[in-house]
């Protein structure tokens, strides 16, 4: 917080960043009312609910994406023999507030979006809203944590992160009714993106699942993250357990 | 100084050279990791497969939209991808080096160095954008056009003249940056600074979404910023596949931005120089 000009600029920057994503999908629907069946307001409730999630997730474990610097430079070798868990270390280390303003966006964007799509309200779907959020950050960690796992085992890499994060965040910002039903299932049954957003928004929306996918997915999210977690922390201790230093 | 030494013509070849061992060093200490390289392409493959879907369900429902047909939207979408990295639309890099060697002070020693600062980072930067290109732009436009119908030129020389633009975007794209690094002379923490530039730069370069989609007032400010130099004209270089009336003038954007942004640099330079308080004493 030393530099006060540059945190606010960094906040601001977060938050325009997101806020131009949201305006090249705003251009696309000056041209057209549906997108794989969505309006904009529903785009928007889909786009709000990942960016939330990734977002939150970025705030707890997005140093995750430091983990192959640290270990090329050994830094991660004094981690580990520290009396605190590794992955505490990682993620209270630099914590950045200025990752606030992302999730900020998300939720005005997430905001908007709900007010915009006709929801038929009801005491289970605020349920199903709140939990989503909650399970959405969960697997958004789970894959920042898979990412970090990797990093340590391959030494560098990052790259092949981002595309899970922030690739997984773009590709769950449209409806998922836009994919091919491959990209659907992967992200139904191996990386279970589709529950960060798409499943608990055909339920709030009343929508039919254009892939025809059992309905119970819809609120399943809770237990894909549970899994998505459990998966991230076995990878982790594997990863941990393997690794070598670099020795130098 | 007309007797400057570096003023010798015989010493023109020696600096031809030197531009040139900068160049390839630059280019090696890029090409030594493997691991990354291979990472990026699959990263920039993901994103150009995910971008190129939501291009097609746009494009399903208006086929011409913006002038182009869907299959000149898609190859749209594979040529900003190779450009990402070449171009350096995501900063990072040379900014990030420059004004990390401004905050240390370690800039002093550049400034000593036999070339002036800009044609050094200028040649290096070639170098890394020449790798960046055969690898990070090659690759995932050929995963790309196995997966999707892409519209490719007939003509041959409209691959020369593509080269062309892609070179003249390359230089643009370090002149933005080189400006940025620059900053640090006068602003310690430039990370913000190079965040909301970098959003900027995004957004107005095309790559998000081509600037002939854009509604009429942010395309006319998209037409007098520099940025779609970088992503914008390289691509309708290509897709226009046009020899003269069309493509000439793009080029000469480009080449009127290259020269505004290095006279730029070469000008902030000599002003950083007679500012310079190199820190630590």
């Amino acid at each position: 917080m030393t530099y006060r000009a540059s945190f606010v600029a960094m906040t601001v920057g977060q938050a325009l960043i997101t806020l131009i994503d949201f305006a090249a999908i705003a251009i696309m629907f000056s041209h057209i009312d549906e997108l794989g069946g969505f309006t904009l307001g529903e785009v928007a409730l889909l786009y709000g609910m990942s960016g939330f999630a990734l977002g939150a997730a970025d705030l707890l474990m997005g140093n995750t994406e430091q983990l192959g610097r640290r270990v090329r430079d050994g830094s991660f070798d004094a981690m580990l023999v520290r009396p605190v868990a590794p992955l505490v270390q990682i993620a209270a280390d630099q914590f950045a507030l200025r990752r606030v303003g992302r999730i900020t966006q998300a939720v005005a964007v997430l905001g908007w979006g709900l007010a915009a799509s006709n929801i038929d309200w009801s005491v289970p779907k605020v349920l199903v809203l709140l939990a989503t959020l909650v399970s959405g950050s969960v697997i958004f960690c789970a894959v920042f944590v898979l990412g970090g796992a990797f990093q340590v085992l391959a030494g560098d890499a990052t790259e092949v992160m981002n595309a899970f994060t922030y690739g997984g965040n773009t590709l769950t910002q449209f409806p998922l009714s836009i994919y091919p039903a491959e990209v659907v299932r992967s992200v139904t049954f191996i990386v279970p993106l589709a529950f960060v957003n798409w499943y608990p928004a055909l339920y709030l929306l009343d929508v039919e699942d254009p892939f025809g996918l059992p309905s119970a997915l819809q609120y399943a999210s809770p237990v894909a993250a549970v899994l998505a977690a459990a998966a991230a922390a076995v990878a982790w201790r594997a990863g941990v357990r393997r690794y070598r230093s670099t020795g130098s | 100084m007309p007797n400057h030494p570096c003023d010798d013509p015989r010493l023109v070849t020696l600096r031809v050279g030197l531009y040139a061992a900068v160049a390839t060093r630059g280019f090696r200490r890029y090409s030594t990791y493997r691991a990354a390289t291979l990472a990026g392409i699959f990263t920039n493959t993901v994103f150009g497969v995910i971008i190129a879907y939501s291009f097609i369900a746009l494009w399903d429902q208006r086929p011409s939209l913006g002038g182009y047909g869907q299959a000149q939207a898609l190859t749209f979408v594979w040529v900003a991808q190779a450009l990402i990295m070449p171009v350096g639309l995501f900063s990072g890099g040379i900014v990030d080096e420059l004004s990390d060697r401004v905050r240390s002070g370690a800039v002093a020693i550049d400034l000593h160095r036999p070339i002036p600062l800009l044609w050094w980072r200028f040649a290096e930067d070639a170098g890394r954008a020449a790798y960046h290109f055969l690898t990070r732009g090659l690759a995932p436009v050929l995963v790309g056009s196995l997966l999707f119908d892409l519209a490719w030129p007939q003509r041959v020389s409209t691959y020369g003249v593509f080269l062309i633009a892609v070179a003249l975007a390359i230089g643009v794209g370090f002149g933005i940056r080189f400006l940025l690094g620059l900053l640090a002379f006068w602003v310690i923490d430039v990370r913000g600074f190079v965040v909301m530039l970098t959003i900027t730069q995004v957004f107005f370069s095309g790559m998000v979404l081509p600037l002939v989609v854009f509604p009429d007032a942010l395309r006319t400010l998209a037409e007098v910023l520099p940025f779609r130099c970088l992503v914008q004209i390289p691509a309708d270089v290509l897709l226009h596949e046009d020899t003269g009336t069309t493509v000439l003038p793009l080029l000469g954007i480009q080449l009127l931005w290259l020269v505004a942004l290095l006279v730029a640099g070469h000008l902030l330079t000599g002003a950083a120089v007679r500012k310079v308080v190199v820190q630590g004493g």
